[in-house]
């Protein structure tokens, strides 16, 4: 695949890593915010390619794990009405929450659908007009624009059986609320590359100016994660923080400013729970009062219920970067891909699962 | 969190004349074609162009320019030569 | 005939016996077939028994390169197969869904038929059951099979060596990425076709080549070829280690993979084997799969080894190493 292979080229990755052993003389602890770098990361074998003086701590960057488990007894709740269709992400399937995950409730009756694109929910609706078509509503910068559109286009197209249960999240609020935590100790952000395609790579740099943290904009392929990594070597051996765009073939300083349009037309700011970090101001989205004749909670009557977190789970601290997998008293055990507890299980790139599957080499 | 990969435009179908009739683009990869929503993009892609697609959306156009320089930049620190951070590419 | 399987099909009285005349014998007939008794009898056989069951329950029914029924046929045949056995005979039960369409079924035994006729190795005896509708989807079949395995040959999971070499027979994930793109959530275009085939000739001719310097045969079905692979390695406690750029795949079902977020490693083959044989033996053995049109782009995808005792290790296409666990749960695509 062209843009891809070369990007994955053996060659190229081995030199990079000699450029990064050589550079590295100081230990440097780097966060990667975003899921699909640590599930590049392991699926390419990159931790141990790299200096041990570089430690990769994962960051809270996947919309699976840090779904609340109130919001998918939510999602439970609402695919359990006999009246309603839910579609969702195939990444959603397996989360439990404390009623049970969406596998669950398909199997006793509930009729889920998976779908790629929220736009064929939005088919699926057309198709369906005696059914109430729920689309669950997940995903960072990325993916909202792409339910933005797929609500404007049910409201031009006048489609009124399809819904969306709105929990989409915002990246800069968590940052910012991690990187006010005395107990994380991060040098260097290797930041999300495709929230940067809409958000723009300027939006990071709050982070620089604030906590003199150094910031590489990264792709996902082994070779982007590498030169962002020595890129922030370089930044925070250097003491010159400062936000490299290392993924410039498809991010700019602007970002995209068309989908951020889409957002905002149907999306505004709310106080948003996450998982293992708690409450964090303005960090969700919920739909404006224009469009919340689309908001399934109020045109199905959902209420969010708060419920606790598994017991023993370290997921919270795991999402924070403060212990690894390998110190939860559950990894392994109780809690496994096949049967997770945590949120950090759930997702495939989730940090606990990445390591299950692909860190047994480390 | 998320995936997203860049795929080529072969075709642009529908007009964008009616509500109904939205401007949808085919896109390849490997011979692996999908149809996607052009919603997001500020510009109408050509044929030819990449565009990353992620969750059935093109998300934005690919800059070849930058990606040929930014691949000669990569084997450059490969083949390490300093450079300056918030260098030349940026 | 009727356009709808009632569940008189399926009483056991005249309206089955038609079903049987004008459809399964028509197809199907041979000489043991044709005599309609309680159980099949065949002629003796030298050498040691093999016997095999499957279920198939593959949605949709109808797929790009085949349907429930040539999968039924090659996927018994090719279980056979893999412990060095030489396929003779099948049995067929199908469960009928009320109101499915006689023109697909038919259409199922038809090719049931050619690929039975293409193998060479008939049904000698088979059953049909009618439920209720939406007490089952459309049509669920199980075959087995009995073969015949030379009484010198033992290939099984646990013969694997440190030191051999593990070859597979052609491209990986074709199967599993045309089932999972057939839903019409997840549709893509390109030349997308499951692979299902039988497999017994190419075993045939690999056994020919050097019958003792095969340890194991496996046909990474459900679960792909990362979890056959953890099976052999937890059998035999070495380690299998595997290099991503040497599994052959076609270029849509890689990119397909990309789009989706899926481990082609972790897909369905139906028309694809495993061979683990001595390192003295592997050129020519890789030399004789590659001589028949099921095995052309069979490739050395890695080796035996005792470095990581009971794992699979993949060197990743950019060098890097990670293991490989068995599949945990049904492959979903994800946008994460």
């Amino acid at each position: 695949m062209k843009y891809v292979d070369e990007y994955r080229s053996r060659e190229l990755v081995d030199k990079l890593c000699n450029t990064l052993h050589r550079i590295t003389t100081d230990p440097v602890r780097v966060m990667e915010v975003c899921g699909t770098h640590t599930m590049s990361i392991f699926r390419h074998g990159l931790r141990d390619m790299l200096p041990d003086k570089v430690q990769l701590i994962s960051g809270p960057g996947c919309p699976v794990c840090v779904t609340p488990s109130g919001v998918i007894d939510g999602f439970i709740e609402l695919a359990s009405r006999p009246e309603v269709t839910v579609t969702t992400f195939g990444d959603m399937i397996r989360v439990p929450g404390a009623r049970g995950s969406l596998a669950e409730a398909r199997a006793a009756g509930a009729k889920v659908e998976i779908v790629y694109s929220p736009m064929d929910a939005l088919v699926l609706a057309k198709e369906r007009p005696y059914r109430l078509v729920v689309f669950l509503s997940v995903g960072f910068e990325t993916t909202t624009p792409t339910i933005a559109a797929t609500v404007l286009e049910a409201e031009r197209q006048g489609i009124d059986n399809f819904f969306i249960f709105p929990a989409n999240k915002v990246m800069p609020p968590p940052l910012d609320a991690l990187m006010q935590d005395p107990e994380l100790q991060v040098d260097g952000l290797l930041c999300p590359g495709h929230v940067s395609i809409i958000s723009g790579s300027d939006s990071f740099q709050f982070l620089v100016d604030k906590y003199g943290l150094a910031c590489a904009v990264a792709g996902f392929e082994p070779t982007d994660i590498l030169r962002a990594i020595v890129s922030l070597v370089r930044q925070i051996q250097g003491k010159r923080p400062t936000i490299e765009n290392c993924y410039g073939r498809v991010v700019t300083r602007k970002g995209n400013v068309k989908a951020r349009g889409l957002v905002e037309k149907i999306f505004t700011p709310v106080d948003c729970r996450w998982r293992g970090l708690g409450v964090i101001e303005k960090s969700g989205l919920g739909l404006r009062k224009a469009y919340e004749h689309f908001d399934a909670t109020k045109r199905l009557n959902i209420t969010p219920v708060e419920s606790a977190e598994p017991k023993g789970c370290r997921c919270g601290e795991i999402l924070k970067g403060i212990c690894g997998p390998r110190d939860c008293p559950l990894f392994g055990r109780r809690c496994t891909p096949g049967s997770p507890v945590g949120p950090c299980m759930v997702s495939s790139e989730g940090t606990c699962a990445a390591w299950h599957r692909y860190g047994g080499l480390v | 969190m998320c995936l997203a990969i860049p795929m080529q435009v072969v075709e642009i179908k529908g007009s964008g004349d009616s509500l109904l009739n939205p401007i949808i683009a085919v896109v390849n990869a490997d011979g692996m074609k999908k149809e996607i929503r052009l919603d997001l993009v500020d510009r109408m892609p050509e044929i030819g162009e990449y565009l990353i697609i992620h969750a059935g959306f093109a998300i934005n156009c690919l800059d070849t320019e930058n990606a040929e320089k930014s691949l000669q930049l990569l084997r450059e620190i490969a083949n390490d030569i300093e450079e300056e951070p918030g260098g030349k590419f940026t | 005939m009727d356009k709808y399987i009632l569940l008189d099909h399926g009483s056991g009285g005249l309206v089955s016996q038609n079903l049987i005349g004008s459809l399964f014998l028509k197809y199907l007939k041979n000489p043991v077939l044709n005599q309609l008794e309680d159980a099949a009898v065949l002629p003796p056989e030298h050498g040691q028994l093999a016997f095999s069951t499957d279920s198939y329950v593959v949605d949709p029914i109808f797929f790009p390169g085949g349907n429930i029924g040539e999968l039924a046929v090659n996927g018994t045949i090719n279980d056979l197969a893999m412990r060095g056995a030489r396929p003779i005979c099948l049995s067929l039960g199908l469960i009928l869904e009320e109101g499915f369409a006689v023109e697909e079924l038919e259409e199922i035994i038809k090719s049931i038929a050619n690929a039975c006729d293409y193998a060479g190795v008939p049904v000698v005896t088979g059953d049909t059951k009618v439920v209720p509708k939406g007490k089952a989807d459309k049509v669920f079949i199980n075959t087995s099979g009995i073969g015949i395995v030379e009484v010198d040959i033992n290939v099984t999971a646990r013969q694997a060596r440190s030191g051999d070499i593990i070859l597979l027979s052609g491209t990986l994930a074709d199967h599993g990425i045309t089932i999972l793109t057939s839903r019409a959530s997840l549709q893509v275009d390109g030349n997308l076709k499951s692979d299902t085939r039988p497999l017994h000739f190419l075993v045939k001719k690999i056994m020919a080549e050097a019958p003792g310097a095969v340890h194991t045969m496996r046909d990474p079905t459900r679960g792909g070829l990362g979890t056959t692979l953890s099976e052999i390695a937890k059998s035999t406690n070495l380690c299998m280690e595997i290099d991503e750029q040497a599994i052959p795949m076609h270029g849509e079902v890689r990119a397909a993979c990309e789009l989706m977020g899926l481990d082609p490693l972790y897909l369905a083959n139906e028309g694809k084997c495993l061979v683990i044989t001595a390192p003295e033996e592997a050129e020519a053995i890789l030399a004789a799969m590659c001589s028949v049109s099921e095995g052309v782009d069979s490739c050395i995808i890695g080796k035996v080894t005792k470095k990581y005792p009971g794992r699979v290790v993949l060197t990743t296409t950019s060098g890097g190493h990670r293991l490989v666990e068995p599949l945990s749960g049904e492959p979903l695509p994800r946008i994460c």
